[in-house]
C-alpha cells in the first residue's frame, strides 16, 4: 500500500526531451489507430434509420443494409415454430419524435398506426426464435434489407413495448366507485 | 392522506435543499459560522426527509392503493411482496425519488463522517450534492410525481391529478397493471439498486474535486479523502452491469448477457471513465501525475452518470431498457450542459496551480502503463459516445438517421480491449520510474512462456479462429503474470521473514490490500475475458422440433424431449414447463426444464431458459413453441457456450478483489492512532 519505490525529489529537473516524444507517437499511434477502427467499423456496421414511407418511396436496392421502425399488427403475426420463421406485418410510424410528442405520445401514435388502415405497411420475415415482446402495438425495430418481392428481409428485430397504463385511464377505474 | 405527507415531504426537501445551498455559498463568502452550521443541518434533514417520503411511497405500493397512478401502474395484486418492494424504483418517478433519496443519503454520511476533518471543503460538497438533489426534486415534483391520482371528471373521463379537481371523484381501480413482465424477476430487486448506487457514489468524488477546486486546495486531499468512496462507487457499478447480464443470461428476450443497447452502453461508459480515473488515481497518489487528468476524469464520470439516468429514463433510444417514455429530456441536457461547463471552467480557471512536477521517464515504467490504460479506456469510451449518439449526429449533419448495431462496437473497441490485457499482463512486472524493454523482458519471459500453453491447448483442441486464440493467449498472459509475480513476492518474503508461505501470503496481501486487491481484480477480469471469448467465438447452436422421446445433437451432447406440463398458476400466469434430459455418452448429465410463462394480463410471454453449467461449457436450452392440443412434440433451441462460467467466476474473483482493496486497513489506522 505504501510506496514501493520513494521518489527523488530532483528527478523533476531532468527532462530528456527524447523520452517525451515517444509518448507523442504513442498516443498519436494510439489515436490513429483508434480512428481507423471507427471509421472501418463504421463503414461495415452503419446502417440508416428510415419509416416504411421513405424506405417504400426509395428507389430498389438504394440500401442495403437498413432499419426501420413500425407498430406491429397483432392479427398478422405467423411463427413457423419448426422452421423459425416469424412472419408479421408492420405499419408506419412517424419517425421525428417532435412529431410523435405533438401526436400524443409514442403509445398513442402506436394505437392509432395499427389501427389505422391508410398508413402503408410492410412485410418483414425474420429467422429466429420469437421474442417475447412481440405482440400487437409493439414497435418493432428492423433491420435487414428489402427483397425484391417487397418483403423486408431481417436480420435484427427489436421490439419496445410501451406499457399499457400510459394509454391513459385503466380499464377498472369506470366500473368502480 | 399517506400521499399527501409524502408529497408534502418532497416540497420540503425542495426548499430544504435550496437552503443548504444558499447558506453555504452565503456562510463560506461571509464566514459565518452560524450559516454553514444551518447549511450543514438542512442539508443532513434532506435525508430523513426523504427517507420519510420514500416510506409513505413504499406502503402505498403494499397496501395496494390502485388509485395512485404510480402504484397502479408498477403493481398489481397478484405480485409478490418483494416485487412490490422493487416497484419503488420500478417506474420512472419512483426511479427519479429512489435515485434523489440515495443522494441525500449519501450526503448524509460525508457530512456525519467528515464535518470536521474536512470542514473547509464540505460546504462546497454540500453545494454541489444539493444543486443536483435539486434539479433532481425538481423533476419530481413537476414532472415526475409518484404521488398522482386518478380522478374521474363529471364527463366521465379519468384524469390524473394530485388534487381533487372540482366535481370530480376518486377512481378506485381494483387491481393495478403491474410491472412488465419481463421485470418481475429477482434481478429487479437487485440490478437497479446497485447500478444506481454506483451512479450517485460517483457525485461524492466529483462534489470533493469540484470543492478542492473552488477552494483551490489542489493538493491530493480531495483524492485521497474520496478514494473509498470512488472503489466503492466502482464496485456497485460493476455489480450492476455484471447483474444486469446474468438477469439477461437467465430471461431471454432481453438478449443475451450483452447486446451493445444504447443503455447497457449507457452505464458502461461511466464504468469505463470511473475505471480509468481508478487507475490514474493511484499515479496522483503515488507519483503526483495525472492532477488535471483526475479531476477532468470525475467531472467527465459525474456527466455521464447523470447522461446515465437520463438514457434509462427517457426512452430516447431504441433499447429493450426503453419502458418509459419521457418529457424530461431538455431539462437533463440542460442541467448537464451547465454543470459541465462550469466544472470545466473551474478546471482552467486552476490549471496552473495543478501542475505536477514529475514527469514519466521511461516508455516501459509502470507510470507509462498507467498513462496507456487511462488512453485505452477513454478511447473504449469515445467509441461508445459515438456509438449511442451517432443517430443524433448523423441526422443534424446529413438529415438522416444512421445508427450502429452491436458489431460496430465489437470490431471497434474488440482490439483496444485486447491491448487492455495486454497491458495489464505486463504492468505488474514493470518497475516505477525507469524501466527498459530488456528489464522488462528478462522478467516477463517466464510466465509468458508459460501462458503460451492455453492458446496452444486452443489449438489443439481445434480453435481455428486466429483471434479467438491471440485473445485467449492475451488473457491467460494477464492470468499467468498476475499469479506469477504474487507467488514471486509471497516466496521473497517467506524467504526474508522466514516465515510459512501461508503467512507470507496473509500479511502481504493484507499489508498492500490495494495492491493486491488490484491484482485478484485483474486476475477476474482475465477469467471474464475467458468466458466472453467462449461465448463469442466458440458458440454452437442447433434446433429441431422433437417429439416425444426424439432427442437432437450437439457438440457430443444428446438432448432428449420427454415431457411438456402446461399449468395455470394462481398468480395469473400460463406455465408450458418442457422436461428435457442432456446426455453424454448414454450417461444422463442432467434434466432441465425451460419454459415460456405467459401473462395473461398484460398478454406478454416470458421465456426462462433451462441451463446446465460445468466450467467447461453451457448448455442453454430454450423452449421455442409447444403443439397446444397433443403437447407431444415442441421445438427446441439448444445453445453451447463454452467457458461461460468463467464470465461468472471472474466477476466474483473481481468483486472479492475489491471489496480487499476497499477493506479499512487496521494498521494505518494504528499507525494515525499512535502519532495522534
Amino acid at each position: 500500500m505504501n510506496n514501493n519505490t520513494s521518489l527523488p525529489q530532483n528527478q523533476s529537473k531532468e527532462k530528456p526531451a527524447l523520452k517525451i516524444n515517444k509518448f507523442v507517437i504513442g498516443g498519436v499511434l494510439l489515436l490513429a489507430a483508434v480512428v481507423v477502427l471507427v471509421v472501418t467499423s463504421l463503414k461495415g456496421n452503419a446502417q440508416y434509420y428510415l419509416t416504411i414511407d421513405e424506405l417504400l418511396a426509395s428507389p430498389p436496392g438504394e440500401y442495403s443494409n437498413v432499419r426501420v421502425s413500425g407498430v406491429v399488427i397483432g392479427d398478422t403475426i405467423e411463427y413457423d415454430a419448426q422452421h423459425q420463421v416469424l412472419k408479421f406485418t408492420i405499419a408506419n410510424i412517424p419517425g421525428d419524435n417532435a412529431v410523435i410528442e405533438e401526436m400524443g405520445g409514442i403509445a398513442q401514435v402506436l394505437h392509432t398506426a395499427s389501427t389505422d388502415p391508410s398508413a402503408s405497411r410492410l412485410k418483414i420475415e425474420y429467422h429466429d426464435v420469437k421474442p417475447d415482446l412481440l405482440k400487437n402495438e409493439a414497435q418493432a425495430i428492423v433491420t435487414g434489407h428489402l427483397g425484391e418481392d417487397g418483403v423486408f428481409y431481417a436480420e435484427e428485430l427489436l421490439l419496445k413495448c410501451p406499457s399499457k397504463y400510459e394509454e391513459g385511464l385503466p380499464e377498472q377505474s369506470q366500473n368502480s366507485r | 392522506m399517506i400521499a399527501n405527507i409524502g408529497f408534502g415531504l418532497l416540497v420540503i426537501t425542495l426548499v430544504t435543499s435550496l437552503i443548504a445551498v444558499i447558506t453555504a455559498v452565503y456562510g463560506v463568502t461571509s464566514k459565518t459560522r452560524a450559516m454553514l452550521e444551518t447549511s450543514r443541518l438542512a442539508a443532513l434533514s434532506t435525508f430523513p426527509l426523504l427517507s420519510m417520503s420514500v416510506a409513505a411511497l413504499l406502503a402505498l405500493l403494499l397496501s395496494g392503493k390502485f388509485e395512485y397512478v404510480y402504484v397502479y401502474q408498477t403493481t398489481s395484486l397478484s405480485m409478490p411482496v418483494y416485487l412490490k418492494i422493487a416497484a419503488l424504483w420500478g417506474g420512472q418517478q419512483g426511479s427519479l425519488l429512489f435515485w434523489c433519496w440515495l443522494l441525500s443519503g449519501f450526503t448524509f454520511i460525508v457530512l456525519i463522517r467528515k464535518w470536521k476533518q474536512d470542514h473547509d471543503l464540505l460546504p462546497w460538497v454540500i453545494v454541489v450534492t444539493n444543486i443536483t438533489l435539486f434539479f433532481f426534486m425538481v423533476l419530481v415534483l413537476f414532472f415526475e410525481n409518484p404521488f398522482l391520482k386518478y380522478y374521474i371528471l363529471y364527463n366521465g373521463e379519468v384524469i390524473t391529478s394530485l388534487f381533487q379537481p372540482f366535481h370530480a371523484i376518486t377512481a378506485h381501480p381494483t387491481d393495478g397493471s403491474g410491472l412488465n413482465p419481463l421485470l418481475r424477476h429477482f434481478g429487479m430487486v437487485v440490478h437497479p439498486p446497485m447500478l444506481y448506487l454506483g451512479f450517485v457514489g460517483f457525485i461524492i468524488p466529483f462534489a470533493y474535486a469540484i470543492a478542492a477546486l473552488i477552494e483551490g486546495r489542489t493538493d491530493d486531499r480531495w483524492l485521497k479523502a474520496t478514494r473509498r468512496w470512488s472503489l466503492m462507487a466502482w464496485l456497485f457499478l460493476s455489480l450492476g452491469l455484471i447483474l444486469g447480464s446474468r438477469w439477461a443470461y437467465d430471461v431471454l428476450g432481453w438478449g443475451g448477457y450483452w447486446s451493445w443497447d444504447p443503455v447497457e452502453i449507457s452505464a458502461f461508459m461511466p464504468w469505463l471513465t470511473g475505471t480509468a480515473y481508478l487507475h490514474s488515481m493511484v499515479m496522483q497518489d503515488k507519483r503526483g501525475l495525472f492532477k488535471h487528468w483526475n479531476v477532468a476524469l470525475i467531472i467527465l464520470t459525474f456527466c455521464l452518470v447523470i447522461f446515465g439516468t437520463f438514457l434509462t429514463r427517457s426512452g430516447l433510444f431504441s433499447s429493450v431498457h426503453a419502458f418509459s417514455e419521457s418529457q424530461i429530456g431538455p431539462a437533463f441536457f440542460i442541467f448537464i450542459a451547465v454543470m459541465f461547463v462550469a466544472s470545466l471552467g473551474l478546471l482552467l480557471y486552476r490549471w496552473s496551480s495543478l501542475s505536477s512536477n514529475y514527469q514519466i521517464k521511461s516508455f516501459f515504467s509502470r507510470e507509462s502503463a498507467f498513462l496507456y490504460n487511462n488512453l485505452l479506456f477513454l478511447a473504449i469510451f469515445a467509441i461508445c459516445l459515438l456509438g449511442v449518439i451517432f443517430p443524433i449526429l448523423s441526422e443534424l449533419f446529413t438529415g438522416q438517421q444512421v445508427t450502429v448495431g452491436p458489431q460496430f462496437y465489437e470490431s471497434a473497441a474488440g482490439p483496444l480491449f485486447a491491448l487492455l490485457l495486454l497491458l495489464m499482463g505486463i504492468v505488474p512486472l514493470t518497475a516505477w520510474s525507469t524501466s527498459s524493454a530488456r528489464n522488462l523482458g528478462k522478467t516477463v519471459w517466464k510466465p509468458a512462456l508459460l501462458s503460451l500453453v492455453f492458446p496452444i491447448l486452443a489449438v489443439v483442441l481445434s480453435a481455428k479462429n486466429w483471434i479467438a486464440v491471440i485473445a485467449i493467449w492475451l488473457a491467460a498472459l494477464v492470468i499467468c503474470v498476475t499469479l506469477y509475480d504474487y507467488i514471486r513476492s509471497i516466496r521473497l518474503r517467506a524467504a526474508n521473514h522466514h516465515e510459512p508461505l501461508w503467512k507470507a501470503f496473509l500479511t502481504l496481501t493484507t499489508r498492500n490490500r490495494r495492491r493486491y486487491g488490484g491484482y485478484i481484480i485483474h486476475l477476474g477480469v482475465a477469467l471474464m475475458g475467458m468466458g466472453i471469448i467462449g461465448i463469442e467465438f466458440f458458440q454452437t447452436q442447433t434446433q429441431a422440433m422433437l417429439k416425444q422421446g426424439e432427442s437432437l445433437d450437439l457438440s457430443g451432447y444428446t438432448i432428449t424431449y420427454r415431457d411438456l406440463q402446461i399449468t395455470d398458476t394462481p398468480d395469473g400466469r400460463n406455465v408450458a414447463k418442457a422436461e428435457i434430459s442432456i446426455s453424454r455418452d448414454n450417461q444422463e448429465l442432467k434434466v432441465v426444464y425451460p419454459r415460456i410463462d405467459y401473462y395473461y394480463d398484460s398478454e406478454q410471454a416470458v421465456t426462462i431458459p433451462g441451463l446446465r453449467t460445468t466450467l467447461a461449457d453451457d448448455l442453454y436450452i430454450i423452449l421455442v413453441d409447444w403443439e397446444p392440443v397433443t403437447s407431444e412434440g415442441a421445438t427446441i433451441k439448444v445453445f453451447r457456450n463454452p467457458l461461460m462460467n468463467w464470465f461468472w467466476i471472474g466477476s466474483i474473483v473481481a468483486v472479492i478483489g475489491t471489496l480487499l482493496a476497499l477493506w479499512p486497513s487496521t494498521i494505518r489506522k494504528s499507525i494515525a492512532k499512535e502519532e495522534a
